[in-house]
């Protein structure tokens, strides 16, 4: 039996209300025991008491509303974020957090950007080098590859972003809700692509509100709602339940 | 080399070829303004002070070029820099790595800048019939060295404060303005009353710019200069560091 992919063991995340103290230096003297006490007592809890691991070559859907915590768990497994309280193991290779805009720069152009994000994943400059053609063709930007991707539409970054990732050879994907926005050849371009990731073993986390992407792809799914987990079982009665909550 | 060397530097490179295409557009105007900068202040001081004020020094205008290209260097490097954490969000807020690298990058960059403009001031030394000093082979590379881990420490310090107190810019700015007036870099550290003299061993950023200038004009190494801005250096770099290691896991919170 190999060890789990990842792990959430009793996790909890809360947030400190920033605003108080990014206010300023000079709000933070003129007001400092109100602000203190601000920071103090009013956290904000995202996560709550969240247990589940996924195997390795799972394929786990995240569900749940606006602002249930999803992008919260993905950020603590990418390891950007840390866990208030309880531990979060990951055993393979993190990969990117993917999202939309995903560490792109809007200054660069979209070649750059592959340079720029294939590196910060952790591949070499020289690996990159060796992808770089193949991204490209993926991502199937023509011209505008060669732009500054600020000029991109948000379904064109999206493209750009899954594009670098296809071109990695990940262990552990994270999806954030990045297929809502490409067009309908593309989302069946991911889908193809994510699939083959599937049968080579390939562990993924995927969160969507797209309920015909999480049934076609996830061996398991979670429904995260009020900051704690549902329900955890088979995609098809989880989603039916989230459906019929909503 | 080992991987996770050769991924240290790859990162080193693509984050500073990024940063020169994001802050000048091309590697050539970064160099410009790191030459124009300091030649415009210089030339204003040299208004205001020798032909206004009729200061009593020889080569002036040597004179503050030897100190205004390191001084440019250092104020650039803090009052630019301070905002490099949040002008990286997007990729601090999804990819876990050594975020400490980034205002390394940049510091590192302002470095070779500062480099590069050296052969302006051996023109302008030119001009004064004074030519270069062999000492300057292993004086340069010790200065260079103290300032970047000095610059460096101070710029994670306040780039990390940044993020958690916006506002931090304006006092930075302040202080490095108030810290310029502090140091003898248009005037000379003789000029300072003997009983302020205390002033020049309690700010570090004096010892530094003196063994510049005493460096690029004569030649010269006061060790014991050179010694203190190295601790002080040491000090700073400890310092940003402890500070940026203590709240680095929560910048992706606070972009
Ligand atoms: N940096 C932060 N500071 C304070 N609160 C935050 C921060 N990031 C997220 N939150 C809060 O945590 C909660 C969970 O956010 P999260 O982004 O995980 O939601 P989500 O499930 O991904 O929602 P969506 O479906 O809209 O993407 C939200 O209420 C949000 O306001
Ligand atoms: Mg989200």
């Amino acid at each position: 039996m190999s060890i789990p992919a990842v792990v959430f063991n009793q996790v909890g995340k809360s947030y400190p209300q920033y605003h108080h103290i990014t206010g300023g230096i000079k709000n933070f003297v003129f007001h400092l025991p109100s602000v203190l006490r601000a920071v103090r007592d009013s956290r904000y809890v995202a996560l709550q008491d969240i247990n589940f691991s996924v195997k390795q070559g799972e394929c786990l859907g995240l569900i749940g509303r606006n602002g249930a915590g999803k992008s919260t768990s993905l950020g603590l497994i990418a390891g950007v974020l840390k866990p208030t309280v309880g531990q979060v193991t990951v055993s393979l290779r993190v990969s990117p957090l993917l999202e939309l805009g995903a560490g792109f720069n809007p200054d660069l152009t979209g070649r750059e950007n592959i340079f720029l994000n294939g590196v910060l994943l952790g591949m070499t400059r020289l690996e990159v080098a060796r992808k770089v053609d193949e991204i490209i063709a993926f991502a199937d930007l023509g011209d505008f590859i060669e732009q500054p991707i600020r000029v991109y539409s948000s379904g064109m970054v999206a493209r750009l972003g899954f594009s670098v990732v296809s071109g990695l050879d990940p262990e552990l994907l994270l999806i954030d809700e990045i297929l809502a926005v490409g067009d309908m050849r593309f989302q069946e371009k991911c889908m193809a692509k994510m699939m083959g990731f599937k049968q080579q073993g390939v562990t993924m986390i995927l969160v969507s509100h797209s309920m015909g992407d999480i049934l076609k792809i996830c061996d398991r799914v979670i429904w995260i709602e009020n900051h704690l987990v549902k329900m955890v079982g088979e995609p098809r009665q989880v989603v039916e339940s989230y459906l019929a909550n909503v | 080399m080992k991987r996770s060397v050769k991924h240290l530097v790859d990162l080193i490179v693509v984050l500073t070829q990024k940063d020169l295409k994001v802050r000048y557009k091309s590697s050539f105007l970064g160099y410009f303004w790191s030459v124009a900068n300091p030649l415009a202040y210089a030339f204003v001081f040299y208004i205001a002070f020798k032909i206004v004020m009729k200061i009593q020094m020889e080569n002036y205008a040597l004179f503050l070029i030897a100190g205004l290209f390191p001084w440019q260097w250092f104020s650039n490097s803090v009052n630019v820099n301070i905002f490099c954490f949040l002008n990286n969000a997007s990729i601090i807020k999804k990819v876990n790595f050594p975020k400490s690298i980034i205002p390394f990058t940049l510091v590192l960059q302002d470095l070779i800048h500062f480099l590069a403009a050296v052969p302006v001031i051996v023109l302008f030394m030119a001009i004064y019939h004074k030519s270069p000093s062999w000492n300057w082979i292993y004086g340069i590379p010790i200065l260079l060295v103290i300032q970047l881990i000095l610059t460096y420490g101070l710029a994670l310090f306040v780039s990390t404060i940044n993020l958690f107190f916006r506002d931090l810019e304006r006092l930075t700015a302040l202080g490095v303005t108030l810290l310029f007036y502090f140091t003898p870099v248009f005037y000379s550290e003789t000029m300072i009353p003997a009983k302020y003299h205390y002033f020049i061993q309690i700010n570090p950023l004096s010892t530094l710019i003196i063994s510049w200038r005493n460096l690029f004009l004569n030649g010269q190494i006061n060790w014991m200069y050179i010694a203190a801005s190295f601790v002080s250096g040491l000090v700073f770099l400890a310092g940003g560091y402890w500070v940026y290691s203590k709240l680095s896991w929560k910048f992706a919170e606070v972009l």
